[in-house]
């Protein structure tokens, strides 16, 4: 029997296990929301902006671990999803979003809603496909959500015309793929990994360097074991927090230009730096000259074109950082006879000394609210329930990476690469249609939050108990600290004078909000805030002028801290 | 540096923009492009010549293997390798130039292919030191047009 494409489309998804679409209609797509319709097993996520939706199949990614989905429409609707697209590509995050399209015939002609997204997105994807006959559908539905799921993921675009989402063609969905010109290395060599745990095995002071590959691959298990087995300590980037225990003795939390006292040090001074699914971002290595003087470096990643672009590297290693750590680990079997513990405590005493030298702190004795004190209690009232945090971008952004203790993969979800301001509320709303039975925790700017505000339509009309928090200090925050510290205090647009009152805000879309002030007022509200069963907005007014510390200015070596 | 780039590409819309966008997202240059399909059906061959230090020149191997329409990337390096390129050339003629035009073209071994009153046009294939040569000795006599393809290029095979 004979289907439309839109049959064949929601018959394509199904087979991949999609069971969330985000996104809005249009008159390129109506076929298909006409055809979601008549079934009942996906379920369309109305969103209020197509930006959104695309954070939403990002968040809902980033937590799940499988492929998010929007489908939004032609023209405006597919341009609004670029945003959305840039975040997912430059954190490997894998999503597919289709576009609606005018019909084939138009296309080229400057119709009515008619967006050159394929063009305008190509270099926002990891591929992108313009469907041409749909007798290809299938195809190209298969090869899209397996070019974003595999290697290093990333998101795909599908732009759907609307002429073949009425034409039929006979369903019959493939059940592999090969592309030719497509073949991820997962497995590491084995000499080089041999040549690798000499290395190691014979550095003094040895240091992991764990980004969002080790998440993605899922290898927090190996990493771990590694680190314990040879007592090597840990930081994590920004995107990597959560693949090892910040409780763990061995953890120095994170690295760069907010990173720790102690981590920022320990990088300065190892010998041997391991780098597990990173990538040496600018806001990690500070001055690339001057990055890790000492140290031989190890890379890891599964992306070729990641190692030696940014630093010169002593040992590049393609492949999966789970596979290459597996084969890894019983080679240093060979060693068993060493004790590491006595062997690294030179090391480890010297990153004990710096861990107890500049403690990441702030000043506990205000009668004001300091936004680092919300979030460690937040992490404290939160223990037991290991929840999702998805944050906006800016400083509040920085004091959850460094306040809030994470002990799991895939529990921070945050814009790392593009820096999205408007990502954490779509991404946080994402996760919890993810997971249900876990709380998410959107913390946010009072800037960014104000970038995809109207997503609050969306919690409400599901009723996805999302809680917000908005740290609210008047300002946009971090360009103003850059303003204070390297702009001699001209803080040039930064002030936001006018402010909707969110409390009323929320409450206009019946989500029930409180608004704090004072210092003694907060455990009472995130008390209030965690226990509640449905949709809530909090209101933090925090001390307008405070700072993320440490901070390394834009371009200096690591251990150049300003820390306080 | 200079090097050329052979990849064989899928034949699809698109490609050719994915492989341009590489250069120009990180800054770098294209000095020379030609594609045409290969004998296999639905592949092409881009050749490109480009500049950059080893470490630019290492990357763009690398991202172009990243591509995902392309199949296979073969640089030019340190094997022997031939490179051709092909020129064509309409010269100004009158009385006076006519037989000197001739024997330059004769030398390096170019066809004339299109005559009139006071124009040749003249084709000539080689590598781009002897395209460079032949257009200096034909500059002073009146070029008019000129189209060169870019480069194209293989390795050698090993001889016995």
């Amino acid at each position: 029997m004979k289907l439309s494409g839109a049959e064949i489309f929601i018959e394509s998804l199904k087979r991949e296990g999609v069971k969330y679409l985000f996104g809005i209609p249009g008159g390129a797509v109506i076929d298909l929301h006409d055809a979601l319709y008549k079934q009942d097993y996906i379920k369309f996520i109305l969103t209020r902006h197509e930006q959104a939706a695309v954070h939403m199949a990002d968040g809902y990614a980033r937590a799940t671990g499988k492929p998010g989905v929007a489908l939004v429409t032609s023209g405006p609707g597919a341009t609004n999803t670029i945003t959305g697209l840039a975040t997912a590509y430059m954190d490997s995050v894998p999503i597919v979003v289709f576009t609606g399209q005018v019909p084939t015939p138009l296309i080229g002609n400057d119709a009515f809603q008619e967006a050159d997204i394929v063009g305008m997105s190509r270099p926002c994807t990891k591929y992108n496909f313009l469907v041409k006959d749909v007798n290809e559908l299938t195809k190209t539905i298969k090869k899209a959500f397996y070019i974003a799921t595999t290697g290093r993921p990333g998101p795909v675009l599908i732009d759907f015309p609307k002429d073949i989402q009425v034409a039929k063609a006979e369903f019959k969905y493939p059940e592999t793929i090969h592309i030719r010109g497509y073949n991820p290395t997962y497995h590491g060599n084995p000499k080089q990994i041999k040549k690798v745990v000499k290395a190691i095995v014979n550095s003094k002071k040895p240091l992991l360097y764990v980004g969002g590959g080790a998440i993605i691959s899922e290898a927090h298990k190996e990493i771990h074991t590694l680190a314990k087995k040879l007592q090597i300590p840990v930081f994590t980037t920004l995107m990597g927090i959560g693949a090892f225990p910040e409780d763990d003795e061995l953890s120095l939390g994170m690295a760069g230009m907010h990173g720790t006292f102690r981590a920022n040090m320990a990088v300065q001074y190892c010998d041997m730096l391991i780098s597990i699914g990173a990538r040496f971002d600018d806001r990690v290595t500070g001055k690339v000259s001057e990055f890790a003087p000492y140290a031989k470096v190890v890379h890891i990643d599964i992306d070729p074109t990641s190692i030696s672009k940014n630093i010169e590297v002593d040992y590049p290693l393609v492949g999966d950082a789970k596979l290459v750590l597996q084969d890894m680990l019983p080679l240093f079997d060979e060693y068993s006879t060493v004790n590491w513990k006595e062997a690294r405590k030179p090391w480890l005493d010297q990153i004990n000394k710096w861990k107890n030298e500049h403690k990441l702190a702030y000043n506990k004795e205000t009668e004001e609210i300091v936004p680092q004190y919300v979030i460690e209690k937040l992490a404290e009232l939160t223990k037991s329930e290991d929840p999702i945090i998805s944050t906006e971008v800016g400083q509040h952004q920085m004091w959850v990476a460094q306040f809030y203790t994470f002990k799991k993969p895939r529990r921070l979800l945050t814009s790392g690469g593009l820096g999205t301001m408007g990502y954490g509320f779509p991404a946080g709303i994402g996760a919890k249609f993810g997971f249900d039975n876990k709380q998410v925790y959107v913390i946010a700017g009072d800037g960014s939050f104000q970038m995809n505000v109207q997503e609050l339509a969306t919690i409400a009309a599901y009723n996805k108990p999302v809680k917000i928090i908005i740290m609210n200090n008047g300002y946009l925050g971090m360009v103003r600290q850059w303003q204070q510290l390297f702009y001699g205090r001209r803080y040039s647009n930064t002030v936001l004078d006018v402010q909707p009152d969110f409390v009323k805000l929320a409450e206009s879309y019946g989500i029930k909000a409180h608004r704090i002030r004072k210092k003694d007022e907060v455990i009472d509200a995130l008390e209030e805030l965690v226990n509640y069963k449905k949709p809530y907005l909090l209101d933090v007014v925090i001390a307008r002028e405070e700072n993320v510390y440490p901070m390394v200015p834009a371009g200096a070596s690591l251990d150049n801290m300003l820390l306080t | 540096m200079k090097r050329i780039y052979s990849i064989i590409v899928e034949n699809e819309s698109g490609v050719l923009s994915r492989v341009a966008n590489l250069f120009s997202a990180r800054g770098y240059n294209i000095e020379s492009l030609s594609v045409a399909p290969i004998d296999e059906e639905g592949l092409s061959r881009m050749t490109i010549v480009t500049e950059g230090n080893e470490q630019v020149l290492e990357q763009i191997g690398k991202q172009l293997n990243k591509l995902i329409d392309v199949i296979k990337v073969i640089q030019f390096g340190d094997e022997p390798f031939v490179e051709r390129e092909m020129a064509l050339i309409k010269m100004h003629t009158d009385r006076n130039t006519r037989a000197e035009v001739l024997r330059i073209v004769d030398i390096f071994r170019g066809k004339v292919v299109d005559v009139s009153h006071d124009s040749y046009t003249i084709e000539v294939t080689g590598d781009s030191t002897k395209i460079d040569a032949i257009l200096s000795l034909l500059e002073p006599l009146g070029i008019k047009e000129l189209a060169r393809t870019g480069k194209v290029a293989m390795i050698r095979e090993k001889k016995r």
